[in-house]
């Protein structure tokens, strides 16, 4: 079953990609009667090579979670195609998707309901390896200190037999970080890591991250609202808009040089620390993120859009045009 | 600052009996704040905000230890007001109150605008119920939300729209002043944008005034006049809002400064190390003396609450 696509050159090494990735839910009226679907990931191709970072931003329901899910195979996509590692993941059984699974690290974005409240940090750390059966019980316990000190969870026998609650909302991040690492996974998904947690841990939390990142040259998944802290913890940036990608480039294009209507709509309103702010307005688009049931016909941000082209925008979908190398962006305004 | 103004709070205590003894949550917190301003209090988790907000609210859970203080409101000491006057006279008529996590605090089998109707009825500032719906209908539209939104539930808004209609409520009964607990925190930029002008909106046209409470520094410049610095349970920085942004003088203000990300700037922002001190048994002295770069022998004892400038008050030796 496994079908192993065309090996790709050991020097570009891309580990991750996604082609034309749709997940969607199915609605059923009584259990019976299919009534619709939520596309909640409609059409998503990118790719991440090793040791590199990718952010996914956007407005909570475009979908970026379930695109995350659909990574992890915790969701089956509807159509479209996953690799991972030169392998194929469509299609995979029961047991080698399991094997997948435990190549790919997860961090939730909510440390506390992540972590089991009746568990202590080391049967948290010791569920993964028992479940993927790996190594005897000694071997087992040195990997368990091994991650917590390298999560600088120090000294080690402080927090091993801890609870979650009698931890800290940054060393309940820890742990999750410690858990998603102690397979020695490959890719980290790490879904809004910090949002739930303070101003003052969120840097360090990132800068974490980012240390193992290099340390074990892990490709990273980052899940976002905040644009804020991408420029120092990622290479790239896709910007998603109503299940689909909006605009894609390099963090420093994206951040210098937004095109897409909605990245700059979005770059705007990130709050900047300017006691002039007082008396400024800031300017947003109007309306709301649109009903992934029923998507607007054509560009998904024609009704917000200030750049609208009548009968073009919304009659017709944009496709990825590219402005420059590797930045491409899904707007009408960039056709060639 | 005017010391006049509409709120004054000196020397306010609120502590916590536990199992494990005596959460010292707000301890002699003083502030004043004038009519039309905006307080914006900055700490950590844990450092006893949202003890503070509470504690000015009078909305106390059942292991009160002490609470103590002087709180005056347009020059009245509501601390010596009975409960039942502080309810009818004061909370929600004249100090109105956005919870944290407000999204998921409406009440989910009553309809959005019976619930902002609400308060008017029962403090009387209607007279009958369709009296009260038409202000609440004037509320929703003051704060942007559409009058069909009225008889809606509050599972059919989206998270942006919760917020709203949790503010119209806080606003309905016009009052002095409002304190926001993390309003923003639960949503994206882009909504958070919005709320954030719909608030600067309000207090330039109503001249209400807001103690906001916060531990997103970027955002909370969108709307501070005085910013008041939070350290384990105590406030150690309390200053004009620019001062703060541009030169700020408590150690631990410039490490929260530091901490800020930023777009645009290529400086890699810091973070904090190490952890705020646990509020049951606070270290004697200086409380930042843990974490703080410049701590020398004096720290050991407890620091004053400095007048750097005029208005302006540093809690670190630094500055004696």
């Amino acid at each position: 079953m496994l079908a192993v696509s065309v090996r790709r050159g050991v020097e570009n090494k891309i580990l991750f990609s996604a082609k034309d990735l749709c997940t969607w839910f199915e609605l059923r009226r009584w259990g019976f009667f299919r009534v619709g679907s939520v596309k909640a990931v409609d059409g998503v191709s990118f790719e991440l090579r090793r040791g590199e970072t990718i952010t996914i931003v956007g407005e909570s329901g475009c979908g970026k979670s379930t695109l995350a899910k659909t990574i992890l195979g915790l969701c089956l996509p509807a159509r479209g195609e996953l690799n991972f590692d030169g392998k194929r993941l469509n299609g995979l059984n029961t047991r080698q998707m399991r094997s997948h699974r435990s190549k790919i690290g997860y961090i939730q974005q909510d440390p506390y309901g992540a972590l089991p409240p009746f568990m202590t940090v080391r049967r948290i750390l010791e569920e993964p390896l028992r479940i993927n059966k790996t190594g005897k019980k000694e071997e087992m316990k040195r990997r368990v200190r091994e991650v917590l000190a390298e999560v600088k969870l120090t000294p080690v026998e402080d927090f091993i037999d801890k609870f979650p609650h009698m931890l800290s909302g940054g060393q309940q991040q820890r742990v999750v970080i410690a858990r998603s690492i102690v397979m020695k996974p490959r890719l980290i998904v790490a879904d809004e890591p910090i949002s739930m947690l303070d101003a003052s841990v969120r840097i360090e939390i990132l800068e974490l991250i980012r240390g193992l990142q290099h340390a074990h040259n892990l490709g990273v998944i980052y899940i976002t609202h905040d644009l804020s802290t991408v420029r120092h913890f990622s290479e790239h940036i896709a910007v998603m808009y109503g299940a689909k990608f909006a605009e894609k480039a390099k963090v420093k294009d994206i951040l210098d040089n937004p095109l897409h209507p909605y990245t700059r709509a979005l770059l705007s309103a990130v709050p900047k620390l300017d006691p002039a702010n007082v008396t400024t307005f800031k300017e947003v688009p109007p309306g709301e993120p649109p009903s992934l049931l029923k998507p607007p016909s054509g560009c998904r941000f024609h009704p917000r859009c200030y750049a609208i082209i009548k009968g073009l925008c919304d009659v017709e979908s944009p496709l990825e045009f590219e402005a420059k190398k590797g930045h491409s962006v899904a707007c009408w305004l960039y056709r060639k | 600052m005017k010391k006049d103004g509409l709120l004054r709070v000196e020397d306010l205590c609120l502590h916590f009996r536990t199992n494990k003894g005596l959460v010292q949550a707000v301890d002699g917190v003083s502030f004043g704040l004038g009519r039309g301003l905006t307080l914006v209090v900055v700490g950590e988790a844990g450092c006893g905000k949202s003890s503070l907000a509470r504690a000015i609210l009078r909305l106390l859970p059942r292991n009160v230890h002490t609470y103590t203080g002087r709180i005056f409101l347009n020059g009245v000491d509501i601390m010596k007001l009975g409960e039942e006057r502080f309810r009818r006279e004061v909370r929600w008529s004249k100090l109105a109150f956005v919870p944290q996590a407000a999204i998921n605090s409406l009440n989910p089998v009553v309809k959005v605008g019976n619930q902002v109707a609400e308060p008017l009825l029962v403090h009387r500032l209607a007279k009958t119920k369709s009296e009260a719906i038409a202000r609440a209908r004037e509320a929703c539209e003051l704060v942007g939300l559409p009058g069909d939104f009225l008889s809606r539930y509050a599972f059919e808004l989206s998270g942006g729209m919760r917020q709203r209609a949790i503010i119209a409520m806080a606003l309905a009964a016009r009052p002095a002043l409002v304190v926001l607990d993390e309003p923003t925190s639960a949503l994206d930029v882009l909504t958070q944008a919005n709320i954030m002008n719909l608030l600067k909106g309000i207090k330039q046209k109503f001249k209400t005034s807001f103690i906001l409470i916060t531990h997103d520094i970027a955002t909370s410049s969108e709307l501070a006049d005085i910013a008041a610095i939070m350290y384990a349970g105590q406030v150690v920085e309390l200053c004009n809002a620019s001062q703060f942004y541009r030169e700020p003088l408590h150690p631990y203000s410039q490490k929260l400064i530091a901490s800020v990300p930023s777009l645009r700037q290529e400086k890699r922002p810091e973070f904090i190390p190490g952890q705020p001190p646990s509020l049951l048994n606070p270290p004697k002295g200086c409380r930042f003396t843990g974490r703080c770069l410049s701590r020398s022998n004096r720290c050991e004892k407890e620091p004053p609450l400095v007048e750097v400038k005029e208005g302006r008050r540093v809690k670190c030796w630094l500055y004696q």
